[in-house]
């Protein structure tokens, strides 16, 4: 098991989001989890890094994690490789250049390394995002709608990412409110777990 | 110890980056030399006053960093990547302040022996006035570092930290403007340690409650 979400509660601004939740993934699993804006998705995930405390229920990890949201949190005044770099080197782990530059390959922006990274885009900003997540090289995953402002080669992209990490024995609990293919995936719809 | 020396070189290096140390030593030159067309020539006035006014000078210079401090990396959602890291807050603060001071610090007491000569003060009174820098400023950075922390994410950030950081530091400058007597430099060193002892705690609940 990497990671066990048990009869999680969520409450945001005096406001219960969701009760009852429990999910485990082990190796090479996935779990999607889907539902209108504003019901939760970015809550659980923040729920399962540890980020915010659950109002009832416990989180499990056994393992490092990497988390991708919204936020780009790389110093945008510095070279993209640069930026990728001070994060892989905070795990402390060896070969930190190559493997910020196997996932700049990866993630296809490989000759914008030395880029600073304001000038990137919207969307080679979300794969440096998924850079930095396939260069901490943990076993758990945690993407919070990681298709956003990604072209089609790029989700392809995502969706074959995703497939090596749960073959080489990573779990992945992801959002999303649009189509991505994660075969085997269990699917959580959000919604159906509001209280009336 | 790889963890904390990365974490720190990003500090000095963003401290440094864009001309940020030099911004903040002009500010402090500029309101140094103030002093003498409100005072008047008078040498004997001017070195007696000198360490007081540098210290005055230097609390204003302060403030010119803490919006930068702690308010991006909130926005941009860096703590949250710290905390996936496993990393303390407070340690990660406790850094920062460090970081902040190695930024701060040195070229402030550079610019402070140019105030000083401009003060007229001797050997030794410059040699006190850079003491009480060195044994202040921890104690300044930290503070910048709380009230930067303390203020992020409010529109009027700038404003606020100037009335939350000036009255907290007026020991410091009480302690580090009479810098000429041991017992003060010992009271400014523990006051000092004090707000060094105490900020990565107080930075580290502000920024849960902002990521909350």
């Amino acid at each position: 098991m990497i990671l066990a979400l048990s009869q999680l509660a969520c409450a945001r601004g005096g406001r219960l989001l969701f009760t009852h939740l429990s999910l485990t993934l082990a190796a090479g699993e996935a779990a999607v989890v889907t539902g209108p804006n504003g019901i939760g998705k970015s809550s659980l995930l923040r729920l399962a890094a540890g980020l915010i405390a659950p109002f009832e229920g416990g989180v499990t990890r056994s393992a490092r994690m990497a988390l991708m949201t919204e936020d780009l949190a790389l110093d945008t005044e510095r070279r993209l490789g640069e930026a990728l770099l001070f994060w892989t080197r905070l795990d402390g782990l060896a070969a930190a250049g190559e493997r910020v530059a196997r996932a700049l390959e990866t993630v296809g922006l490989a000759r914008l390394a030395d880029v600073p990274v304001r000038l990137l885009s919207t969307g080679q900003r979300r794969r440096a995002c998924l850079a930095r997540v396939l260069a901490a090289e943990a076993p758990l995953w945690l993407l919070d709608e990681p298709g956003n402002g990604l072209d089609g080669e790029g989700v392809a992209m995502l969706e074959r990412a995703i497939a090596r990490h749960r073959e080489t024995g990573g779990a992945v609990l992801l959002t999303t409110h649009q189509p991505l293919a994660v075969p085997g995936a269990v699917i959580l719809p959000l919604a159906e777990r509001v209280p009336v | 110890m790889n963890a904390a020396l990365t974490l720190i070189a990003r500090d000095v290096r963003r401290g440094y980056a864009g001309g940020g140390a030099g911004l903040v030593c002009g500010f402090f030159l500029l309101a140094v030399v103030l002093f003498p067309f409100a005072i008047g020539p008078d040498r004997a006035v001017l070195a007696r006053i000198g360490a007081g006014a540098i210290w005055v000078a230097a609390l204003l210079a302060a403030l010119l960093p803490v919006e930068r401090l702690v308010a991006p990396d909130c926005e941009s959602g860096w703590f949250d990547q710290i905390c996936v890291h496993g990393l303390s807050l407070p340690l990660v603060m406790a850094l920062r302040i460090a970081g902040h001071w190695l930024a701060f610090a040195p070229p402030l007491m550079l610019a402070a022996l140019v105030a000083g000569a401009l003060f007229g003060l001797d050997g030794l009174g410059m040699a006190r006035v850079e003491a009480g820098l060195l044994l202040g400023t921890p104690g300044l950075a930290a503070l910048a570092v709380a009230t930067g922390a303390l203020t992020a994410g409010l529109r009027t950030a700038g404003g606020l930290a100037g009335l939350l950081l000036l009255p907290l530091a007026l020991p410091l400058l009480i302690f580090g403007a009479g810098s000429g007597d041991m017992g003060a430099l010992k009271l400014l060193a523990a006051v000092s340690l004090m707000l060094v002892a105490g900020a990565p705690w107080i930075a580290a609940a502000a920024i849960r409650s902002v990521r909350d």
